[in-house]
């Protein structure tokens, strides 16, 4: 069939508040999740870790009306996706989660760390995660990047070095204290003084 | 700075801020968007397999015990990128209200009949071309609270995924035609007028199938790799 060139993408809108019930029903409506928040297969290797936090709008108030959804490499910093041509996946890992805030804003993902990510000259990127924020009052998504906290590599990362310094820590999540998996605190404030940095891609 | 993604596309969509629509006061970035090269981690993408989208998952008639109430109609259409070639395999999610305006969604209070038969969620891979196709029911427009007696006009919400996490969409799809299009900040919020008409689906009298269900046409553009040799710098 003959294709015409369209004279451009179709725009995007905003998921609405009542997205939950296809994108996000985890067992509260009748129809099954495509994603959830545990990314983590039993063959999995790599460091367990959790990555928690609530979602802000700019007066401060939760969002609970929000889908955050996160995709990274293994711990190998392999993506499972054909499109990776150093791609050699050993595990049924597929980097991809998907959740729903709760009524006071909050999610978590549980997953495993991501190894280092080559940038397009072949340098070196410090792990890092990405996330895509949705939300009702949101027409087209906000894409950033969850970074750890402790990382060395942060310093030589050349998406991080685009970000005034003042404003890096809101991309970088916090290692909170306690024994067992590591859990790490990443908030989104969507506007305001703390506003997360988001990039545009 | 040449994107793989040309960053230009980018252009149809609606501003964040989008005063008309009240919920974007607040929940959009006050201060700039950093600007930054595609790296691997966004040129790669979710990949699903058939275990994702099982048989019936595109037609949302047949999800309960009976027939829901409403307007049958087959939407389909042609997932594509800018150069206009087919995007194969991915995955398109679907959500919708029933025929009286209605999401089984918990908060939804619209004084409009839940309808047993109908959930309103579906989703579909596209074939080795590219095509995709539901069979559902027409929904209705509603009320919202957004401003005095605004009504949404009858909507399809779509997610997509397409070949890379810069590809990804969330649009909505309306029916052509709708006397509420003037009045709706969220259609409105995208200021060009053709990309406004690239959300609205077109009726289709040729895939109608008769004696059975009216049919409409939405085909759905996402960003496409620059044509020109990949110079990511």
């Amino acid at each position: 069939m003959p294709q015409t060139k369209p004279d451009g993408v179709t725009p995007s809108q905003t998921v609405g508040p009542y997205f939950a019930y296809g994108l996000t029903p985890n067992g509260k409506y009748d129809w099954n999740d495509a994603f959830n928040n545990n990314l983590v297969t039993p063959d999995t290797s790599g460091e367990r870790i959790r990555i928690e936090g609530e979602v802000f709008d700019g007066d401060g108030a939760v969002v609970p009306d929000c889908m955050l959804e996160i995709w990274q490499a293994d711990a190998q910093g392999r993506f499972s996706d054909p499109q990776d041509k150093r791609a050699v996946p050993n595990t049924s890992f597929k980097g991809f989660g998907r959740i729903g805030t709760d009524a006071k804003g909050g999610y978590a993902f549980d997953t495993v760390k991501p190894g280092v990510v080559p940038d397009p000259d072949g340098k070196p990127q410090a792990p890092h995660i990405v996330l895509a924020v949705f939300a009702r009052g949101m027409l087209l998504h906000n894409y950033t990047r969850i970074y750890f906290d402790g990382e060395a590599a942060n310093a030589a990362d050349p998406v991080l070095a685009l970000v005034p310094a003042d404003r890096r820590a809101t991309l970088i999540a916090t290692r909170q204290p306690g024994s067992g998996n590591a859990v790490y605190r990443f908030d989104v404030h969507l506007q305001g003084d703390n506003e997360t940095v988001f990039f545009e891609v | 700075m040449t994107l793989v993604y040309p960053v230009q596309s980018l252009a149809a969509h609606p501003p964040r801020l989008s005063p008309a629509y009240k919920s974007t006061v607040k929940r959009s970035p006050s201060k700039p968007l950093i600007p930054m090269r595609h790296t691997l981690s966004e040129l790669t993408g979710p990949v699903y397999g058939h275990e994702t989208v099982r048989a019936n998952d595109h037609d949302l008639t047949v999800h309960g015990k009976g027939e829901p109430i409403g307007e049958r109609i087959i939407v389909h259409g042609h997932v594509l990128d800018e150069d206009g070639r087919g995007v194969p395999n991915t995955l398109v999610e679907l959500w919708q209200a029933n025929a009286c305006g209605r999401y089984v969604h918990v908060v939804d209070q619209h004084p409009a009949p839940l309808d047993p038969n109908f959930t309103g969620a579906g989703r579909a891979q596209t074939d080795a071309q590219g095509y995709y196709r539901f069979i559902t029911i027409k929904p209705g427009a509603y009320p919202w609270g957004n401003h005095h007696n605004a009504w949404r006009p009858a909507h399809i919400h779509f997610s997509v995924f397409g070949h890379s996490f810069v590809s990804r969409l969330v649009t909505q799809m309306y029916f052509p035609g709708d006397p509420l299009f003037p009045f709706d900040p969220i259609f409105n919020s995208v200021t060009d007028e053709k990309a406004r008409n690239r959300m609205i689906s077109s009726f289709d009298l040729e895939n109608t199938k008769p004696d059975w269900a009216l049919c409409y046409r939405f085909n759905i553009v996402l960003r496409g790799r620059n044509a020109t040799p990949m110079e990511n710098s």
